[in-house]
Parts: C-alpha cells; sequence; structure tokens
C-alpha cells in the first residue's frame, strides 16, 4: 500500500505527469482501442476505484475536499468522459467512411424533425438533470469563506483562482510577462485564429479523426495537457512555496528545495569559459537572443521543407507562416519545460535590468 | 355541473386567453411549428431541426447548458444584490448574513458553483464544437465570438471571486491581477516600460499601470472592491449578453445547429 502510494507520488511529479499526458495524447488518440465502451467503462471504474482508494489518505482527502477545489474533480472526470465520447463517434465514422459509407451525422443530417417537441424536449431534461445536479451540490457543500481579508497576512500558498492556475503553474518556467500576459494573449487569438489556419474542409459538421489529424493532435494537447494538467498540478500537487508534493504527501511548508537553475549567460560564461560575467547586458545576454531568435527564424523553413510540407502548399505562405509562429509559441513552453527539467535552466534571456526575462 | 373539458373549451374561448395564445394547444404539424414561430423565447430555434442536431451524443446540450447558467447567475445575481454592500465595510459581514439570516440562503452557493460549473460547461463546449469542426466555413466568425464570450464567462467569475471580500479572495485577485504588473511597456514591471520616460521621469509606474488601472489602486482595497463589482454586476454581463445574441444569431445565420453540410 505504501509503496503504491510513494509510486503515485513519484509518478506524478510535474515532468512525469506533463510527459505521460502528452504521450496519451500523442498516442492515445490514435489507438483505436482506447476508445471502446470497454475501454471507456475501465477508465471509469479505474478512476473510481483511485478516488475511493486515495480517500482513506488525510492527506488526500483535505486537498480534494477544499469547497473551491470539487470543481476540479468534476473538470477531470468530463473532460475524460467527453474525450472519450467525442473520440470514440470519431473512430466509428472513420470506420464507416472507410468501409465506403458516410458519418452517422450525414445520413441524419437529411432527416428534419419538429424542434417542438423533439428538441425541446430533450433540452428540458437537460436543463432539469443540470438544475437537481447544482441544487444538490449547493446544498450539500457549503460556498467556502476564511477569515475576513487581510492585506498584512498572505497565506502560503496565495493561488488564483483554480481556472487560471494553470497560468500560474505556467510561472515556474517563464516569467509574468510571458507567462501571465503574452501567452494568454497568444491563447486567446490563436484560438480566434483557429478558422483561418485550418483550410481543411473535411470533417465539418461530424466527428472524425482521421481526416483531420493534426488539428486534433494539436487541440488536444493544448487542451488537455497544456491547460488541464497544469490546472491539476497547480491546484492538487503545488504547496507552500509553490512546492511539488505528491498527493498523499503532507503540505510541509519547511519543505526545502535546492534553488539550482542557472541562466544561459552564466552556463557559457562562468561554467565553460571560466571568465566571469560581462558588465554589458547585452554582450552577457547575446547568445541567449540569438537562440531565441533563431527559435523563431529557422523552424519555419525547415519544417515547410519536412513535416509541414503539405500544409506549406495548402496554405500559402501567409498563412503558413501565422500557422508555424503560433505552432512554435505553444511548443516554446513544453521546450523551456524539458530544459528545466533536464538542464536546470532558469532563463536563456536574463536581462533583469528591464525586466526582460525568457 | 359543467364538465371540465367544457369549463376548459370556455376558458380558451375568453378574450384573455386568446390574447395569450394564437394558436391551439400543439398537437398537429401547424401547431408544432406555430408555437415555435410565435413565441420569442423558442423562435430562438428554427421549427425543423435535422435530426444529428439533437441527438445529446452530438452536441452534448452544452451550449444550451451554458446559457442556462448564464441565466441561473443572473437570477442568483439579483437576489444576492438585495443584500452585499461592496464596501470594506459591510462586505464580508453581508457574506455571513447572506448565509445566516436570509431566507433561503443557498443562493451564495448556487451562484458560487453555477460560475464554477458554467466554466467548465463553456471549455466543454469549445471542445465539442472543434471535435466537429463546426468553426469551418461559413462559422470563423461566429467561434471566434465564442472565444470572447468564454474569455468573459472567465471574466466574470475571476471579477466575482473578490466580492466575499476574504482572505481567499484578496489573495486569488492579489496573484491574479500581479500579472499585469508585467504586461509589457504597460505594467511597471513589464519589458519596455523603463523605455517609456521623459528625461530621467518615467511614464510607467506602479500609480498609472494597467495594474493600477485594474485595481483603483496601487493594491487590492476599496477601489478595486468597487471597480470588481459594477464589472462583475453590469458591465461584463451587458456585454456578454450582446455577444450571446450575435453569438445566436448567427448560429441561425450560418446554417443553423451545425451538421455536415
Amino acid at each position: 500500500m505504501e509503496a503504491f502510494k510513494s509510486l503515485i507520488n513519484w509518478l506524478s511529479a510535474p515532468e512525469k505527469l506533463i510527459g505521460l499526458s502528452t504521450v496519451f495524447v500523442l498516442v492515445g488518440l490514435r489507438t483505436r482501442q482506447l476508445w471502446t465502451n470497454l475501454a471507456g467503462l475501465i477508465g471509469l471504474v479505474a478512476f473510481v476505484v483511485f478516488f475511493l482508494f486515495s480517500f482513506q489518505d488525510p492527506n488526500f482527502r483535505i486537498i480534494v475536499t477544499k469547497p473551491d477545489n470539487v470543481p476540479i474533480v468534476l473538470l477531470f472526470l468530463f473532460v475524460g468522459f467527453f474525450m472519450w465520447l467525442s473520440m470514440k463517434q470519431a473512430w466509428e465514422n472513420d470506420e464507416r467512411i472507410a468501409a465506403g459509407g458516410e458519418p452517422i451525422e450525414k445520413s441524419e443530417y437529411k432527416e428534419k424533425v419538429l424542434t417542438w417537441p423533439h428538441l425541446v424536449y430533450i433540452e428540458l431534461i437537460c436543463l432539469v438533470l443540470m438544475t437537481v445536479g447544482l441544487l444538490l451540490w449547493s446544498i450539500l457543500i457549503q460556498a467556502p469563506l476564511e477569515e475576513p481579508a487581510n492585506p498584512a497576512k498572505t497565506p502560503n500558498p496565495s493561488k488564483a483562482p483554480w481556472y487560471f492556475l494553470g497560468l500560474q503553474e505556467m510561472l515556474v518556467y517563464y516569467d509574468p510577462w510571458i507567462a501571465g500576459v503574452v501567452l494568454p494573449t497568444l491563447v486567446i487569438v490563436g484560438l480566434m485564429a483557429i478558422p483561418y489556419i485550418d483550410r481543411n474542409t473535411k470533417g465539418a459538421g461530424y466527428y472524425t479523426f482521421k481526416e483531420r489529424p493534426f488539428a486534433i493532435t494539436v487541440f488536444m494537447f493544448g487542451f488537455v495537457v497544456l491547460w488541464v494538467a497544469l490546472i491539476v498540478i497547480g491546484t492538487f500537487l503545488r504547496g507552500p512555496n509553490w512546492n511539488f508534493f505528491g498527493p498523499y504527501e503532507y503540505w510541509d511548508g519547511h519543505k526545502l528545495e535546492a534553488l539550482v537553475n542557472v541562466n544561459l549567460s552564466e552556463f557559457i560564461y562562468v561554467k565553460w569559459m571560466g571568465t566571469g560575467l560581462p558588465q554589458f547586458w547585452l554582450v552577457r545576454e547575446v547568445w541567449g537572443l540569438i537562440l531565441v531568435a533563431l527559435y523563431f527564424v529557422l523552424p519555419p523553413p525547415i519544417l515547410a521543407r519536412t513535416l509541414f510540407k503539405d500544409f506549406y502548399k495548402q496554405l500559402g505562405i501567409e498563412r503558413y507562416s501565422i500557422l508555424v509562429m503560433f505552432f512554435l509559441c505553444m511548443v516554446a513552453l513544453p521546450v523551456k519545460m524539458m530544459l528545466r527539467w533536464f538542464f536546470n535552466l532558469k532563463y536563456i534571456v536574463a536581462i533583469p535590468e528591464y525586466f526582460l526575462n525568457v | 355541473m359543467p364538465k371540465t373539458s367544457d369549463l376548459m373549451d370556455q376558458v380558451k374561448r375568453t378574450q384573455v386567453w386568446r390574447s395569450l395564445f394564437r394558436h391551439d394547444i400543439p398537437r398537429d404539424e401547424r401547431g408544432r411549428a406555430q408555437v415555435v414561430l410565435t413565441n420569442i423565447f423558442l423562435h430562438l430555434h428554427p421549427v425543423r431541426t435535422p435530426k444529428s442536431g439533437i441527438r445529446v451524443r452530438y452536441t452534448w446540450c452544452m451550449g444550451g447548458l451554458t446559457f442556462f447558467i448564464f441565466m441561473v447567475e443572473v437570477v442568483t445575481g439579483i437576489m444576492l444584490m438585495f443584500y452585499y454592500r461592496p464596501t470594506l465595510e459591510y462586505a464580508y459581514t453581508d457574506i455571513i448574513d447572506l448565509g445566516e439570516q436570509v431566507p433561503l440562503g443557498i443562493m451564495r452557493e448556487i451562484h458560487r458553483w453555477g460560475a464554477h460549473l458554467m466554466i467548465i460547461t463553456v471549455w466543454l463546449h469549445m471542445l465539442r464544437v472543434f471535435m466537429t469542426g463546426s468553426y469551418k466555413p461559413p462559422r470563423e466568425f461566429n467561434w471566434a465570438i465564442g472565444v470572447i464570450l468564454l474569455l468573459l464567462t472567465l471574466m466574470l467569475s475571476f471579477t466575482g471571486y473578490l466580492l466575499p471580500w476574504d482572505q481567499l479572495a484578496i489573495w486569488a485577485i492579489t496573484v491574479g491581477s500581479n500579472m499585469a504588473r508585467a504586461t509589457p511597456f504597460l505594467g511597471h514591471e513589464g519589458p519596455g516600460a523603463a523605455f517609456l520616460k521623459i528625461g530621467d521621469v518615467g511614464l510607467v509606474h506602479a500609480g498609472n499601470d494597467a495594474r493600477f488601472g485594474l485595481l483603483a489602486g496601487r493594491f487590492v482595497g476599496e477601489g478595486a472592491l468597487l471597480r470588481f463589482y459594477v464589472l462583475h454586476c453590469l458591465a461584463i454581463p451587458f456585454i456578454a449578453t450582446i455577444l450571446m445574441a450575435v453569438h445566436f444569431w448567427r448560429v441561425r445565420k450560418d446554417g443553423g445547429i451545425s451538421g455536415p453540410m
């Protein structure tokens, strides 16, 4: 039992959790066997068993039963369920298409039914069910109210509302100007840009995976890994001083973590050249600046000739450039995460003089 | 003694009844079409819907549920507004009174859990629309409206989070709004802000940057409470309502409930 708990604690460290969920998206979406009734049932049972088992643990119970954390348990369950539901239908449609048929929505689309009573009736049932659920939730769990606001007493950890904890978790890897301002803006603009970048005319109005694997994989990676998984980490696994704690670990406020992260300029000038950091910031950070510039300049033409060859041909240079820029910005997050996990790299560019840290 | 059905017929012949309902109980096809056409709430729908569009397995009813929760939030929010005063003196104690003194004291619970639920349903609605490729032409613009509505939902929840004025509230908003301090050029700890100066006098400082504008002060205090209250109760719902109208209108104008056209 204890061995299992320490295994889970070990597995839920950010690098493993992010790594596992990435594998789940990249490989899982392509695995037909995961999107069947049987697999769905197994997943649900596994979740319930895991939850009931973990609930016996006092540390797990404290964090999960915090009133404002209940939605995240729901979110976890719902995202899992609806991901399964959509992928199941996508695979079923793909098999129908492969067998020479058409997606089930296509045959049903031609058939029209009267809105009253057929649609109104379904809407009513959904509303009633949701109202019952919401009322039960409201009766059973009281809305949290802590001590009166006290600007002189900072709680540790101080956390944003749960839906922003993915962004707060990004603060581990990027400075506020990127994690809190630039990346969220890019997420919003990037989402709005999707219909103008994705020129694939297939898969409009029905579930499918094989007709648009790239779009679905990228979206799922963004939603499941970079948004939901980061929220789960930020809420359940980050304790005092934003230190990592496994789900069964006690939130020890005195836990010490060595600050071993080193800037790229320190790697270059102190570790490799042994000359010490130059005085002038531009000389000091020029290597990092070049590296960042290369990150945005080199991949687009290379990708246009290799992995994204078809996109480049299909989209044209303007749309392709926008697609690649958003793609690179998105991938910049996992890239920086890996640099941190494997090389203890703090900043690629560190210009605290102008608050410009990358 | 007259039979009930006769009485009902009498009632239906009155001027009052006929002014309320322009048609008989919808039993045949014509009546069922009429009821959708003549009712302002039902006429959000078309008279006929493709069969694929009414399958719960296809739509998950998530958009409809989100709209419904929004209305639940409006109703419970109005009730809360009767009791809540957004001042440092009263905010916290009014919240306590809401639970302990006010009849039907779970309005705050419904409002808070409804808000959390709405965020989840909005995200799932986005997931469904993406997975069915329903953002593709001619629906590109409506997808963009939807993204803004999603952002507004988050902003609604975020502004409401401050109002109970407890430790949870001010520190969550402090952490959240500290980001604005780092806005490039517009935040006093953001990259580029140091270049915006006349002579030696910096133009962007803690007393006029993006965070100051958000909080109406240098820290989360009285000004921030009033500002978030007005944003939460009036400004954002106002914008969201207009955009919702556009969103629903465009659903109809861009070909109705998504399906393989």
